[in-house]
């Protein structure tokens, strides 16, 4: 029985009436025209389709709705503000850490909510956080270098 | 984890500056009159009313096309330039626009590429076989030389000079004498430009010499890279069309089973939900994906299957064996076995695997006038648009293939099934139909990597040089299935078997599993004949490209020191091979655990050569992707099937390479400035995974002659 729900997603409230076990990806998608979080497998095992939730990762394709109900989500999309890249964004774009860039929106969302955890994370701890991101191309020697990068330049501010 | 970077690794600040119009094209790119927006006003807008279809394949043979057919200067001075090729994160889109720039004589920044569009562009044949570099490259190259020439003949005619007394310097033609001087966009408003352009291209065009080059050479980003990162590229899954619902499609509940009945009434009733059958396809589609999930299971509760034999992936390579058409051929030289000093046989196998992209198939079909449009990711733009032209039985101009920037591909993506299923859904609902296949989908009915079967055998005299070689592949293909080593008696040969799945090309097709095979049964025959693995191959080993990755590769791991001491469980390994004109050898460094069950890649020194290098921070990628890709099949990867039913179609049970996987990568590349460039995205894969054979070897004694390698 569809149910309406309300959640903030990058910053503005919004309302929809649907499913309550319908992931949270395909509202954003669907329903919300939000279309940086991919579906890559639809287990939580690429996140592909990561987002932030109250600032926290998630897999939004096995997040159901009801479980996002009155929370703050953040997409890729909600991350550079007045035009400015966030400093994840700035630092993927320097390195071109991307391929065919369909994991890159997952890769900076949650290489975002581990600066935001571990403003200063070791080698060990990005190398942990990150494995749960597939890239397929295998680009992962560059997607490194800009987590790396971004974490520096954190460290500068 | 330390990542070296090759010294052609090449930081270029100077391309930070971002063409916003590349990202938005595709959307302008929806009807023609959009294609005119995005070519604005110029003069050679015109030029494109005759069919591009209708032309013959321009991949490298594109000569004779006028120069309009590839490239278009508004009469802002806007430079387009079109090409079949398609951007799957390979670097095609930076690439061809690199060579356009370079002939024209304009900043990289001028060049808008429009790829993959079959209403408008050339066909350049299929984005694979890594032929983008040595062929579309050059085609682009000639036609930007020719338009430079032809607009350098107008100006010459309109001042009345000799064409060698001007220059031409960021799309503008300057008289030496006079430093009278017109623009690429002045000329382009001229009646005389759009005519020059509508005939085939001078004869006697020349381009520009590598040492001479300053575009191409060059790193140059992929331009559309601040749409990746603020999520704000549209990826064929990511389009929407007005009204458009999201299909699925009953998949059979194993292999070969057939349909005998389904009652599609419990489907139908629910709201907005449309339900198909066509002998054995059936569909739905409904406003969203999730109301699609439950009516395809409302769908699948009630169909009745009959169900066929499958051999399981176990019982996969002799079922492949007995099946060899014509049988496996006997060895051509017996006897060269009554005279040899020692006489070597093995069978290596290599499993069937995915290539398993982020973004699973996807189409959005859209029908109008009884014209279908298709937005897709597919390698294959102008194969695509015939499959769908015959199954749809449309004239030609009836259909158009859109290819956006797409989510990988790796070979896995050149047939049009699920465009497909999408125009019958789209047709049956009268309302455009978005089919994206789920992740189980794509490791399900996806075509696979073939498995292979290769026997190999080989004659050593007492001097420990090869006599006789015998290679024969049954099942997976012929590239690379020639050895490059010396052996005045050898015979290499491809044999079709039965494959009881559906399979096709992967990321350099077979030369993978040839170059496993041979590389691995060199090595156990560098032990019989009592020589170092390296020693043993450069005495086997003419090609001078060939050798010279091989020793520097060597050199560069230490080879020689290293592999006099051994370290308890540590294995070092070599492997080497050539594939699609280019060159490559690796050297690998594994640790075994205490348990000497587990294999850890520590160190990769690789070694590449591809002639000319046009992109050398794309070309680094191509290479670490490669590497680390083929770690995957080398060491985990292999579809299990059982009773017609896939074991493992999930990430969560198909272990693909992620991070913690990702060892020091020591890479280094080779510029032949003086040789013709090839294309690199396939063939850095294929030493990975015979050295880390060999290297077990070196560790255990033990020789692994399966993909993947498991102890």
């Amino acid at each position: 029985m569809d149910q309406t729900f309300s959640l903030t997603v990058n910053g503005q409230s919004r309302k929809v009436l649907t499913d309550p076990e319908r992931p949270l990806l395909e509202v954003l998608r669907e329903e919300f025209q939000l279309t940086g979080p991919k579906y890559g497998c639809g287990e939580g095992q690429c996140g592909a389709c990561t987002v932030l939730v109250e600032g926290k990762r998630e897999h939004s394709c096995v997040l159901p709705i009801k479980d996002a109900s009155g929370k703050s989500i953040t997409t890729i999309e909600g991350l550079s503000e007045g035009g400015r890249l966030h400093p994840v964004q700035q630092a993927f774009l320097e390195e071109s850490a991307m391929q065919c860039g369909f994991c890159t929106p997952g890769m900076i969302v949650s290489a975002v909510a581990l600066l935001k955890e571990k403003p200063r994370p070791s080698e060990e701890e990005i190398l942990s956080w990150m494995n749960g991101n597939i890239c397929r191309c295998c680009g992962y020697p560059r997607i490194l270098k800009a987590v790396h990068r971004a974490a520096a330049n954190g460290r500068a501010l | 984890m330390k990542v070296r970077s090759p010294k052609s690794e090449v930081r270029s600040s100077e391309w930070e500056h971002q063409s916003e119009a590349q990202g938005a094209m595709p959307e302008l790119l929806v009807s023609r009159r959009g294609f005119v927006q995005v070519l604005g006003s110029g003069l050679l807008i015109t030029l494109v009313a005759p069919p591009v279809l209708a032309q013959n394949r321009g991949g490298g043979r594109g000569s004779a096309q006028p120069v309009s057919a590839r490239i278009h200067i508004g009469s802002d001075g806007s430079i387009t330039v079109l090409s079949g090729k398609i951007e799957m994160g390979q670097g095609a889109r930076a690439e061809l626009a690199q060579a356009a720039a370079e002939e024209l004589r304009v900043p990289f920044e001028r060049v808008q590429m429009i790829l993959g569009d079959t209403s408008i562009v050339p066909d350049d044949g299929l984005s694979a076989g890594s032929r983008t570099t040595p062929q579309t490259v050059p085609a682009v190259r000639q036609a930007a030389a020719a338009a430079r020439k032809l607009l350098l003949n107008l100006a010459a005619q309109k001042w009345n000079v000799s064409p060698d007394t001007l220059d031409v310097r960021d799309g503008t033609i300057t008289h030496r004498d006079s430093q009278r001087s017109l623009t690429y966009a002045e000329l382009a408003r001229s009646g005389e430009a759009a005519e020059a352009f509508k005939k085939p291209p001078p004869a006697a065009v020349t381009v520009t010499r590598v040492g001479e080059w300053r575009v191409m050479g060059n790193s140059i980003p992929r331009p559309n890279r601040k749409e990746i990162v603020t999520g704000s590229h549209k990826f064929p899954s990511d389009y929407t069309r007005p009204g458009m619902l999201y299909g699925k499609v009953l998949r059979p509940p194993s292999y070969g089973a057939k349909l005998v009945s389904v009652d599609l009434g419990p489907a139908k009733a629910m709201e907005g939900v449309i339900a198909v059958q066509d002998g054995q396809f059936v569909g739905v589609a409904a406003p969203n994906t999730w109301r699609a999930k439950a009516a395809l299971q409302a769908v699948a509760q009630t169909a009745k299957w009959e169900p066929a034999p499958h051999p399981s992936s176990r019982e996969v390579f002799g079922y492949l064996r007995q099946r060899a058409r014509g049988g496996v051929p006997p060895n051509p030289f017996p006897e060269q076995f009554e005279k040899a000093a020692k006489a070597l046989k093995a069978t290596y196998e290599v499993a069937y695997v995915q290539h398993a992209p982020m973004e699973t198939r996807v189409a959005l079909a859209e029908w109008e006038n009884g014209k279908l449009t298709v937005w897709t990711g597919t390698q294959n733009p102008f194969g695509y648009h015939n499959e769908l032209v015959r199954e749809f039985n449309l004239p030609t101009s009836d259909v158009r293939v859109v290819v956006p920037d797409f989510g990988g591909g790796f070979g896995g993506k050149h047939t049009g099934e699920t465009a497909i299923e999408a125009a019958r859904l789209a047709k049956a609902a009268g309302k455009p139909v978005l089919v994206r296949w789920t992740r189980e989908e794509e490791f399900t009915w996806a075509y696979f990597r073939p498995a292979a079967v290769i026997d190999a055998e080989a004659t050593l005299d007492d001097k420990g040089t090869l006599t006789s070689w015998h290679f024969i592949n049954i099942n997976s293909g012929g590239a690379a299935v020639d050895t490059p080593y010396r052996i005045s008696k050898a015979r290499s040969r491809f044999v079709q078997s039965e494959t009881p799945v559906r399979q096709g090309s992967y990321r350099v097709l077979a030369a993978t599993a040839n170059n496993f095979a041979r590389e691995c049964f060199m090595d156990e025959l560098a032990a019989a004949a009592g020589q170092d693995p390296l020693d043993f191959r450069l005495a086997h080993l003419e090609h001078p490209r060939l050798r010279a990755v091989l020793e520097t590769a060597a050199e560069r791991f230490k080879w020689r020191e290293r592999i006099r001491t051994k370290t308890p469980g540590t294995g070092l390994g070599i492997a080497c091979g050539t594939e699609k004109a280019s060159y490559v050898a690796a050297c690998v460094e594994i640790r075994l655990n205490d348990s000497q069950d587990q294999i850890t890649v520590r160190k990769i020194t690789e070694v590449f050569e591809c002639g000319a290098v046009v992109n050398p921070d794309n070309l680094l990628a191509q290479i670490h992707g490669c590497m680390i890709m083929g770690l995957g099949p080398a060491l985990r990867e292999e579809m299990r099937f059982a009773e017609g039913q896939m074991r493992n179609a999930a990430f969560s049970k198909y272990p693909v390479p992620r991070f913690a996987d990702v060892p020091e990568l020591d890479v280094h590349v080779l510029n032949r400035t003086d040789l013709d460039s090839a294309g690199a995205g396939e063939t850095p894969i294929i030493p990975v995974a015979p050295a880390i054979a060999n290297a077990v070897f070196h560790a255990t004694g033990r020789r692994i002659r399966q993909m993947p390698i498991r102890l």
